[in-house]
């Protein structure tokens, strides 16, 4: 591991550089934040919930993962475990960040840092060698996340006179999101390969059997994610390299 | 169906979870998780969930089934092929569009 800021950094400039990795982000975030507002809106979200929804949450999957349980009227100890499930990777980031923290980084750095992580916010910092600066994840932040609660917010106004030519465009623009978060993951590890496949013939099974359509959609997919992610534990058990990062042994 | 809880109760539930999530680890954890197992769970469980929630719900949110799938099929194709989210979702909802102008 290379010595933290061997030059004398100014948290200026180490901010401001943190804003422009934070452009290209927030560009991308409120595009697909603008498609959860129109599916807030279905749910029947107003503004300022979708703006919260997106301010307090900071997760694509896991804010959608939100709103078809509200949809459902589910409990609020079933929305508090699929967020559980739905934001479990993020977990596992800050595992991961917590090993590039400097031992004597104030708290306030550390819970600020950790509530933004996204997976866009998690790899440009963990892509800077040395240990994690939080002024450079502030400046992305800065950029990003109003990015992302003012698109859900504008996604939730627009989401009452869009036609309906493009609200049906709109409405995949979340999954397309998800697709390439899996797929690539999915071109490099054939264990992820597999479990995407299981993945998606047992959530399509599910939802068309009579039977096991009748389970609420959001505890169908805590369910099959826990018995499909332990199943994929035992059987493809994942190898550590040197630098941390966690990859399949079949891969 | 009918909605009986607060939304805002809702929200605050939300937060607080993924609050303590993200931020659990990052202030208290100094050493690695040592459970193999578990860092494999927890390696697997993000493209689960995300391909759980893709189909077929992605199928079912257009106004026919036959542009979802297209889309699916689209971003499917691209994400293989490197494109980022951004590019991905783009083309997807084009994708949509144009099949929906064909067919309906």
């Amino acid at each position: 591991m290379p010595p933290n800021n061997t030059l004398p950094s100014s948290r200026r400039a180490v901010f401001r550089s943190g804003i422009q990795a934070g452009i290209p982000i927030g560009l991308g975030y409120f595009a697909v934040s603008f498609s959860l507002g129109i599916a807030a809106k279905d749910v029947g979200l107003s503004p300022l919930q979708g703006f919260l929804l997106s301010a307090l949450g900071n997760a694509s999957a896991g804010e959608y993962a939100v709103l078809t349980l509200i949809a459902a009227n589910a409990t609020y100890l079933e929305l508090a475990l699929m967020t559980l499930i739905a934001n479990a990777r993020y977990l596992l980031m800050s595992c991961a960040l917590s090993q590039r923290m400097a031992p004597d980084l104030p708290l306030r750095h550390r819970l600020l840092v950790g509530f933004y992580i996204t997976d866009e916010l998690f790899a440009i910092a963990i892509a800077r060698p040395g240990n994690l600066d939080p002024f450079y994840s502030y400046g992305a932040i800065s950029v990003a996340a109003p990015c992302w609660a003012i698109g859900t917010a504008l996604g939730v106004i627009a989401g009452n006179s869009l036609p309906p030519a493009l609200a049906s465009a709109f409405s995949v623009a979340i999954y397309g999101m998800f697709l390439a978060i899996i797929i690539p993951a999915a071109r490099g590890d054939r264990a992820v390969a597999l479990l995407v496949l299981v993945s998606f013939a047992a959530s399509a099974i599910c939802s068309a059997l009579p039977i096991l359509n009748a389970i609420p959609k959001g505890t169908q997919t805590i369910l099959l994610t826990v018995l499909i992610a332990a199943a994929g534990a035992i059987l493809f058990p994942i190898q550590e390299n040197a630098e941390g990062e966690t990859e399949a042994t079949t891969s | 169906m009918n909605q009986t809880h607060n939304i805002y109760i809702y929200l605050i539930v939300m937060a607080l979870v993924s609050f303590a999530i993200r931020v659990t680890p990052i202030t208290l954890l100094r050493k690695q998780i040592k459970s193999r197992f578990l860092r494999s769970f927890l390696y697997y469980v993000p493209y689960v969930t995300l391909a759980l929630m893709t189909v077929p719900a992605m199928i079912t949110a257009t106004r026919s089934p036959i542009s979802g799938a297209a889309a699916l099929i689209v971003g499917i194709i691209a994400s293989w092929l490197g494109s980022g989210l951004f590019p991905v979702a783009v083309l997807c909802c084009l994708t949509v569009f144009l099949t929906e102008l064909l067919i309906l």
